[in-house]
């Protein structure tokens, strides 16, 4: 393979920038976010020089790696801090350091008015920084320190105003849910080195095809886990909506474009050993197809502008994973709507934020209305990441979710046919709760506070959005047309034969279009025939209930994992002052009260010492005498 | 040069030179300590530069006849593994110095017999280390108990005296246990080839399985206590509340060392068999261990004694790499023993200040520290980081390599052992969100972040635990033959890959 010694730029532009923040502390205020948006950009300008050099290449030659230095070495176990750029990690690259820059651009706006402005940038430097450790390491390992890395940047900018206590309680929950799913990876990494001997991504990959399915089957499901908790996939989902407590950008950038898909990118890096496991493969496509319900369920109760597209990220992540479960052609389609989900869904975002921005940072839809008078360019890039994510052609989920509906029902049998039905669904769904948020947000009466001034936000903040909205039209055909990035991703994987086709694909997008059509339709019926409420209903049924409720997502952890985690706490802790301490405090109770009861032979008479010493000898010499014999 | 004797009679000289201060001169007794252990720590380095870490045998060896009719020699020497304890050691002891600098006003006793018991406690942590003669060892094992009793007793907080009492007979009791093994074995050397109390030549001794179990017992149970292993664990948490966070820290940091450290030097040096029969027990232990002290640290509202419990969980951790019997295992629990001492020693001596500033250890007195001292805080939290093990701090490299060498040979185990790291994410972020995030409880506007002398302290731990973490190859170049020779010296390889049974 290639090597190349300006990798490693990348990774260390924006993490000196963080560190200097970091360090610098106060004197660093005046010019800190200006620092680290350049080194952002800088590490974006490195990608695109690295993008060109790897166009030039031949497709089987394009891959190139550093080895930074000897990291861990014991044994057998070898692991280099090494990085690995690929045609897989390219695309990841440039799209963390792309976006990464706009909304650090956006950022210096939104974030003028904060104390802590500073910190804010050094935190975003750090995820930038171990996000990209993350896609660029060439091991398991090096992955995991950017896996952690990137979970402990979001932990941070969660709780970056966390002197509000459920924002700080949000940032734990995210970082313990996390760590569910580290210890699924740390446990893939076990199993590997266990069966395989090896934890890099090449000596997996060569040795997978003499390794048992059972051992791949048991590190594809543990792979498995560290994916759902990253990217927020049933059942470690309930984290993410408590998310949203982070500033907006970092809701954009960590919680929608880039670190959450990193699941999707720890599946499709582990294509070799998910291809040899058919069983772990299946719990995938069932993981993506509940979640890309579960979230949109989600999605049409939350009045959270934010939690709303929470929601929504949650369910597209699941189209996205349930495509990796679909095999060597799910690969590049999943990654195909990562690209197009980063950017429609990033600026859909960041419009929440500028919509924030004008509202006294009022999150609650019902509060809002009519906005589109008032923020023209945020009402129009935020309609075109609408119209993207409905998969309204030619925008960009068109072409990225209807390869992924296609691929669902061409995957054969009764699996096919109820995958596709669930992802249609999953599409009227989001057609649905989508066009609520547009008509809540944008159109109708306005239910504003008093003090409300809506207004459009600054250049700063609109000009990122205006970039991610020409993505969110583009994107699509670019990635699609001529199958640009199918035949870029196709050297990585296992070819793949012709499938059948169930349904010829206008028919799916005929399909596709029809459900849309019914999900807009229900919710224009819904919201704009009846006057919406600013406060919202209480006398709903019980499915509203249940779904406003997160459909008891956190009830279900509640009661089966904290607080039987919580007794079983105060009980071992009871326990271990009464049981443990007790037994050790009892044998000291024995001594002196046997201490006690023998201080009645040390009497003072010298007789019955002598007595006491008659029989001690006489039974020492029956002693060596019985040894003797 | 006689490296090991200089560097346990340097710590001495300064007790010497503290003594001989009139009684008034507080600060010059803190000084002579801080130059001392400085010097000692120079002095350290200096021998560890000269070490050849391809020898697997005793480097530095030195060995005088101290009572001769009973074959007892005043006996030094190190491997890897004693080499790279006595340097935690030796690193620790300035900055406890440094770090609590005013920590003994509140004692019984006067500050300079505080520097006095804290320089003798340092010759014998390096003594412990080095002795190769089990009597020296047994007699320095006993003898680091009177410090460190009079440091607790007599400078700790809140019930110090019954504290410094249980630590003492917990202790004792083990001592007496293991005096038993010593006095047996020297009996059998007798009888085969001259009285000793050499370790290479006890090592040598032939004995039934019988005898063997017996007398492996009686130096496990001791190092069990002093490590500790669950159950035998509850001394630990009281001691560590009640003394002073550098006493504390030396007691987390290196007494317990001693424990795990005999583990591998005495019990699986003389009892090779016995070691084996008794793994699988000692495995459940250990595992135990993991859980069940991250359990009762996340339950603890006392922040000493949470943290007391998160040792007892990372202990539960070098315990297992071990017994675990595979190269990544022994090297990670050996690397484990070093980087804990750092880590705990950072959590230790910020929650020490913490509580110095607020009067209380209480974790709920606490509360949006971030904004009232963020340096402070920040350096809480870096330590939590390092105890929760987060890849790129040290402490991440030598857990995730006792998990996966232990994983090679008992997955069961490691799978548990795992979960440890879910409930490290708990006892860590649970009292970093009480302490440091929040709105901030009254009582706490007015504290004072950390001063010059305290970030001078908690710096070069910060620096040791990040460096380590993405840079730990010196290190484990130095360990992994010492490791590598004591399971081979057992008869144990490295399993093969498995390839899943295929």
């Amino acid at each position: 393979m290639l090597t190349s010694t300006s990798l490693v730029y990348l990774i260390a532009l924006p993490l000196a920038g963080s560190a200097i923040l970091l360090l610098g502390g106060r004197r660093t205020d005046k010019w800190g976010h200006l620092l680290a948006t350049l080194m952002s950009a800088s590490s974006f300008a490195v990608g695109l020089y690295q993008l060109f050099l790897m166009i030039d290449r031949a497709p089987e030659s394009r891959p190139v790696s550093q080895k930074l230095f000897e990291w861990i070495s014991v044994g057998s176990f070898n692991v280099d801090a090494g990085l690995l750029l690929d045609q897989l990690s390219i695309c990841f690259v440039l799209l963390i350091t792309g976006v990464g820059t706009l909304i650090h651009i956006y950022s210096i706006s939104y974030m003028s008015e904060d104390r802590d402005r500073r910190r804010f940038f050094a935190y975003l430097n750090l995820f930038i920084a171990a996000m990209l450790i993350l896609v660029l390491g060439d091991s398991y390992l090096s992955l995991y320190v950017g896996w952690e890395g990137v979970g402990l940047a979001s932990y941070l900018l969660i709780g970056f105003w966390n002197q509000k206590p459920a924002y700080a309680t949000a940032s734990k929950k995210a970082f313990v849910m996390n760590r569910i799913g580290d210890m699924g990876l740390s446990l893939a990494i076990m199993i590997a080195f266990a069966s395989m001997g090896t934890v890099s991504f090449s000596g997996v990959a060569e040795q997978a095809p003499n390794t048992s399915e059972a051992a791949l089957t048991g590190m594809g499901i543990m792979l498995l886990v560290a994916a759902a908790g990253k990217s927020a996939q049933f059942p470690l989902q309930a984290w993410l909506g408590d998310a949203m407590a982070g500033p907006t950008p970092v809701s954009a950038l960590i919680h929608a474009a880039t670190m959450v898909t990193a699941g999707v990118y720890l599946i499709t890096r582990s294509n070799f050993v998910f291809d040899a496991a058919p069983t772990a493969q299946l719990l995938v496509v069932i993981v993506g197809a509940i979640t890309l319900i579960f979230g949109a369920l989600i999605g049409t109760a939350k009045d959270d502008i934010k939690k709303a597209l929470a929601a929504s990220t949650m369910s597209q992540i699941g189209y996205m994973i349930l495509a990796t479960g679909l095999g060597p052609i799910g690969y590049a389609f999943a990654i195909m709507h990562l690209i197009t989900h980063g950017f429609f869904k990033a600026g859909m975002f960041l419009g929440a934020g500028s919509v924030m921005h004008g509202m006294n940072d009022e999150v609650n839809m019902r509060k809002y209305g009519a906005l589109r008078k008032f923020m023209p360019i945020t009402f129009v890039t935020f309609g075109l990441g609408y119209l993207a994510i409905l998969g309204v052609p030619p925008f960009a989920g068109f072409y990225s979710k209807d390869m992924i509906i296609e691929t669902a029902f061409n995957a054969g049998g009764t699996k096919g046919i109820l995958l596709g039905s669930l992802t249609l669904l999953g599409a009227a769904i989001t057609a649905f709760y989508m066009t609520r948020v547009m008509i809540l947000t944008f159109t109708g009466t306005k239910r504003w506070d008093d003090d409300a001034h809506p207004h459009e936000s600054p250049w700063l903040m609109w000009l990122p959005m205006a970039i991610l909205a020409v993505g969110s039209v583009t994107s699509g055909y670019l990635l699609y047309h001529n199958k640009l990035l199918v035949h870029w991703l196709e050297p990585l994987f296992a070819p793949h034969g012709e499938h059948e086709e169930l349904l010829k694909p206008i028919v799916v997008s005929a399909l596709a279009l029809t459900m849309v059509a019914i999900g807009v339709a229900i919710a224009v019926l819904k919201y704009t025939r009846q006057k919406v409420e600013a406060i919202a209903p209480t006398e709903v049924s019980r499915i509203t209930k249940f779904v406003r409720q997160d459909l008891m997502q956190d009830r279900f952890n509640e009661a089966v994992f904290m607080r039987p985690g919580q007794a079983l706490t105060n009980t071992l802790v009871a326990t271990d002052e009464v049981v443990i301490d007790g037994a050790v405090r009892g044998v000291g109770a024995v001594a002196m009260n046997s201490g006690s009861a023998l201080r009645g032979l040390q009497n003072g008479f010298v007789r019955s010492y002598a007595a006491l010493i008659l029989i001690g000898a006489v039974a020492l010499i029956a002693a060596i005498w019985v040894v003797v014999s | 040069m006689k490296w090991l004797s200089f560097l346990m009679f340097l710590p001495l000289v300064g007790a010497a030179v503290i003594a001989v201060l009139p009684k008034t001169s507080e600060k010059a007794a803190k000084q002579a300590a801080l130059v001392t252990t400085l010097a000692v720590t120079i002095a350290t380095i200096m021998m560890a530069i000269g070490f050849d870490r391809d020898n697997v045998g005793l480097q530095f060896v030195e060995k005088y006849q101290w009572i001769p009719s009973f074959g007892i020699s005043y006996a030094l020497g190190v491997d890897a593994i004693a080499l790279v304890l006595i340097l935690m050691s030796t690193l620790l002891a300035p900055v406890v110095v440094l770090a609590g600098w005013n920590e003994a006003h509140g004692g019984r006793w006067s500050v300079k017999s505080f520097y006095i018991l804290i320089l003798i406690l340092e010759t014998m942590m390096i003594g412990v280390f080095a002795a190769t003669d089990v009597f020296l060892f047994y007699v320095i094992f006993e003898a680091m108990l009177i410090p460190v009793y009079f440091l607790i007793g007599g400078y700790g907080t809140g019930e110090r005296a019954a504290a410094a009492v249980k630590f003492l007979i917990y202790s004792l009791v083990g001592g007496l246990l293991m005096l038993a093994s010593i006095i047996a074995l020297y009996v059998m050397s007798g009888d085969q080839g001259g009285h000793t109390f050499d370790l290479q030549a006890l090592s040598n001794l032939e004995m039934s399985s019988t005898t063997q179990n017996l007398l492996f017992l009686g130096f496990f149970i001791a190092f069990a206590i002093k490590a500790p292993v669950w159950p035998f664990h509850t001394w630990l948490p009281d001691a560590a509340a009640s003394a002073t966070p550098g006493t504390s820290v030396l007691l987390l940091g290196v007494l317990d060392k001693v424990g795990t450290f005999g583990m591998i030097r005495y019990c699986l040096t003389l009892f090779p068999e016995a070691s084996k029969t008794f793994t699988p027990v000692i495995m459940i232990l250990a595992v135990i261990s993991i859980v069940y002290g991250a359990f009762l640290a996340i339950g603890q509202k006392d922040i000493k004694r949470l943290i007391a419990f998160t040792s007892i969980s990372h202990f539960g951790f070098i315990t297992l790499g071990i017994f675990a019997m595979t190269s990544q295992g022994q090297s990670g629990a050996i690397l484990y023993m070093f980087n804990h001492g750092f880590s705990t020693a950072a959590l230790f001596l910020v929650a020490g200040w913490m509580i110095s500033r607020r009067g209380s250890s209480t974790i709920s007195d606490f509360g949006g520290l971030q904004r009232v001292t963020p340096v402070l805080a920040w350096s809480f939290f870096i330590a939590g980081m390092s105890s929760l093990a987060l890849p790129g701090l040290s402490s991440f490299v030598s857990e995730f390599l006792v998990l996966v060498g232990t994983f090679t040979r008992y997955p069961v185990h490691a799978i548990i052992a795992t979960f440890g790291i879910v409930l490290a994410a708990l006892y860590i972020l649970i009292p970093v969100q009480k302490a440091l995030h929040g709105p901030t409880t009254p009582g706490n506007e007015a504290l004072t972040d950390l001063n010059l002398r305290e970030k001078l302290a908690i710096a070069p731990l910060i620096a040791i635990i990040v460096a380590l973490g993405f840079y730990p190859s010196p290190l484990l170049k130095v360990i992994n033959p010492a490791a590598e020779n004591v399971i081979t010296q057992l008869g144990f390889t490295d399993p093969a890959p498995t390839n899943g049974g295929k």
